[in-house]
């Protein structure tokens, strides 16, 4: 079907992260911190986990992938991208006049999109309705989403967390990409959402922490959905913000400001140096 | 008006297994047949407007045609992004249906009083808005919904309106019906005000004066052929709706006639201002204290006939 599960996770990984650098620096874009903290998640999701078809991105059994926190886009577009759902050198054209690939990913522009996001806290809804319908219909298609943490702010993800348990839809995966920075400031000191995996279990998610950048223990835990039957899964993925780039590590500015000038060479080698 | 939507939607989805109705946990007595007799077709999303609204998007984009379901502002206002993002820019087809349009539900309050949600719902891309004028557009409009393709918004009454239409109608989206001929002024009604526009007429008839009366059940597309006809074959043009005459049927009558440029005639916006109402009680009470009764209506249609331009067609000459 596609030719991306042959590719070693690591190296795919390590193929968007390079992308996501490249195309913040031509396209002088933000958010490339959390396109570094997601890479990870994104590579074991498309190498290993999702059934997908790059020829038919609305196969109607495939399963399905939400990045609800729309802004990480660059480096869902560079897994898209590598597995074939486009054009690798599109990517050049990132955030550029008539691009397909906006600053949020977009369903109308981008192939193998499945829902347009960018306003925070609109994918775990959009994920219910899909994994709900597959469950009344008797499909065997799974509904993964990806939520930042600062996203978790938002009311309308604990609606969602409140729906999900008690209808049991366990072909429904939440991820959050806890790098631990949001827009402003840091997320303990801007809305502090601790115990965080707590209040997901306290709503009825089989839930379970991991470190985001494991490349072995995501594929482990992501290879036996559900966690628990009649339940769906919320991983809570710590990560790191600018995760491979030791000088964006951790640090808020790189929630805005891409890699310029010599910045560019190093941040491209120590990803090769990975 | 609720009552034959919901009966009519049964119907519906007795024959179409993709249809889903989802309440925001309201509809007490009126949804235990379709929550009993289709399950799988039937879901209570609970008080959380905004999830329920994504994840009809999400069923929808799954094969499903949705309907929402709950009070006037709450399947509306309380979830205006999702029905932005989520469901007219994904083309998802869900259709919002809101009970209690206008003052249905006076006496609860002004969180219960839906007059803004026209405007709201007119200005989202790509979203059919619709507001039956009685049960048997109601009807149709139900059908006519689960017929397109796409999303759309319903208003709806209450429960108890009269039948306006005493034959069959022919019920399109997005062309309006005209209830009664006439030749001295087109008055346009949209939802449950048919009743009163019909009123209206009857007393302007006993003075001599004949109005045309459009139901205007699909507020967007609006129907402009039938808005510039009345302009033109009438001489003057007046609104009436239970909602605010900014952004509703009023302005989307002004603006098709403003940019027009060889019609010129005397035009009126009857509705609620665009204010809180100070006032408290039963849809009658309140219409009655905001003008919209019947016979405040037709006291403005009179002056509005007045002050049309005398060399058009038709004749006050009884006033």
């Amino acid at each position: 079907m596609n030719t991306i599960k042959e590719m070693p996770v690591a190296e795919l990984a390590r193929r968007i992260r390079r992308h996501v650098i490249v195309m913040a620096n031509r396209a002088n874009a933000s958010h490339i911190g959390s396109g570094l903290s997601v890479a990870d998640i994104l590579a074991v999701l498309y190498g290993r986990i999702l059934r997908f078809d790059p020829q038919r991105p609305g196969w109607a059994e495939r399963d399905r992938f939400i990045l609800s926190k729309g802004h990480g886009c660059a480096a869902l577009y560079a897994t898209l991208a590598e597995c074939g759902f486009f054009p690798v050198q599109t990517l050049e054209t990132y955030y550029q006049n008539g691009t397909i690939l906006p600053g949020h990913t977009t369903h109308k522009f981008t192939p193998g999109v499945e829902a347009s996001t960018g306003s925070l806290g609109h994918g775990l809804p959009m994920g219910i309705g899909m994994a709900l319908a597959a469950k009344r219909d008797g499909k065997p298609y799974r509904v993964f989403v990806v939520l930042s943490d600062g996203e978790c702010d938002e009311g309308s993800n604990w609606e969602a967390a409140l729906f999900a348990p008690h209808h049991k839809l366990d072909n429904l995966v939440a991820i959050v990409d806890y790098n631990k920075i949001q827009s402003l400031g840091h997320v303990k000191d801007v809305l502090d959402l601790e115990p965080l995996a707590d209040k997901w279990r306290a709503f009825g998610w089989a839930t379970q922490e991991l470190q985001g950048h494991d490349l072995g223990a995501l594929e482990k835990v992501l290879s036996s959905i559900p966690a628990q039957p009649g339940r769906p899964t919320c991983l809570i993925a710590h990560t790191i913000k600018g995760k491979g780039v030791s000088f964006m590590e951790n640090k808020l500015q790189y929630h805005y400001t891409p890699p310029r000038g010599e910045e560019l060479p190093r941040a491209l080698a120590e990803v090769e140096g990975a | 008006m609720r009552n034959a939507f919901l009966d009519t939607l049964f119907e519906l989805a007795q024959q179409d297994e993709r249809i889903v109705f989802i309440t925001g946990d309201l509809g007490y007595r009126v949804v235990e047949k379709l929550m009993e007799q289709r399950p799988l077709q039937f879901l209570n999303a609970g008080v959380a407007e905004q999830n329920l609204t994504g994840l009809a998007a999400g069923m929808a984009l799954s094969g499903k045609v949705v309907f929402t379901y709950s009070i006037g502002n709450f399947p509306t206002m309380r979830c205006l992004e999702q029905i932005r993002n989520d469901i007219c820019y994904h083309e998802a087809n869900v259709k919002i249906v809101t009970v209690g349009g206008g003052f249905a539900y006076g006496p609860m309050g002004v969180t219960h009083h839906a007059i803004e949600d026209l405007a709201v719902m007119r200005a989202m891309p790509g979203l059919i808005v619709v507001a039956p004028g009685d049960p048997v557009e109601a009807r149709a409009a139900t059908r006519a919904l689960v017929a397109h393709a796409g999303p759309c918004y319903l208003r709806l009454g209450k429960a108890g309106e009269p039948t306006v239409h005493t034959g069959p109608i022919d019920y399109r989206l997005g062309k309006a019906i005209r209830l009664r001929e006439g030749t001295d002024l087109t008055l346009i009604s949209t939802g449950g005000m048919l009743q009163t526009a019909a009123k209206a007429a009857e007393r302007l008839a006993s003075r001599g004066v004949q109005t045309r009366v459009l139901s205007m059940h699909t507020l967007k597309p609006l129907d402009e052929s039938e808005v510039l006809a009345g302009a033109r074959e009438t001489g003057a043009v007046a609104t009436l709706e239970e909602h605010s005459i900014n952004g509703g049927l009023g302005s989307a009558v002004a603006e098709v006639l403003a940019e027009t440029l060889d019609v010129k005639v005397p035009f009126k916006r009857i509705g609620m201002p665009p204010i809180f109402s100070p006032h408290i009680g039963t849809q009658e009470y309140m219409l009655q204290k905001h003008g919209l009764n019947d016979e405040a209506v037709a006291a403005v249609l009179l002056t509005l006939v007045q002050a049309r331009n005398p060399t058009s067609r038709g004749s006050v000459a009884t006033l």
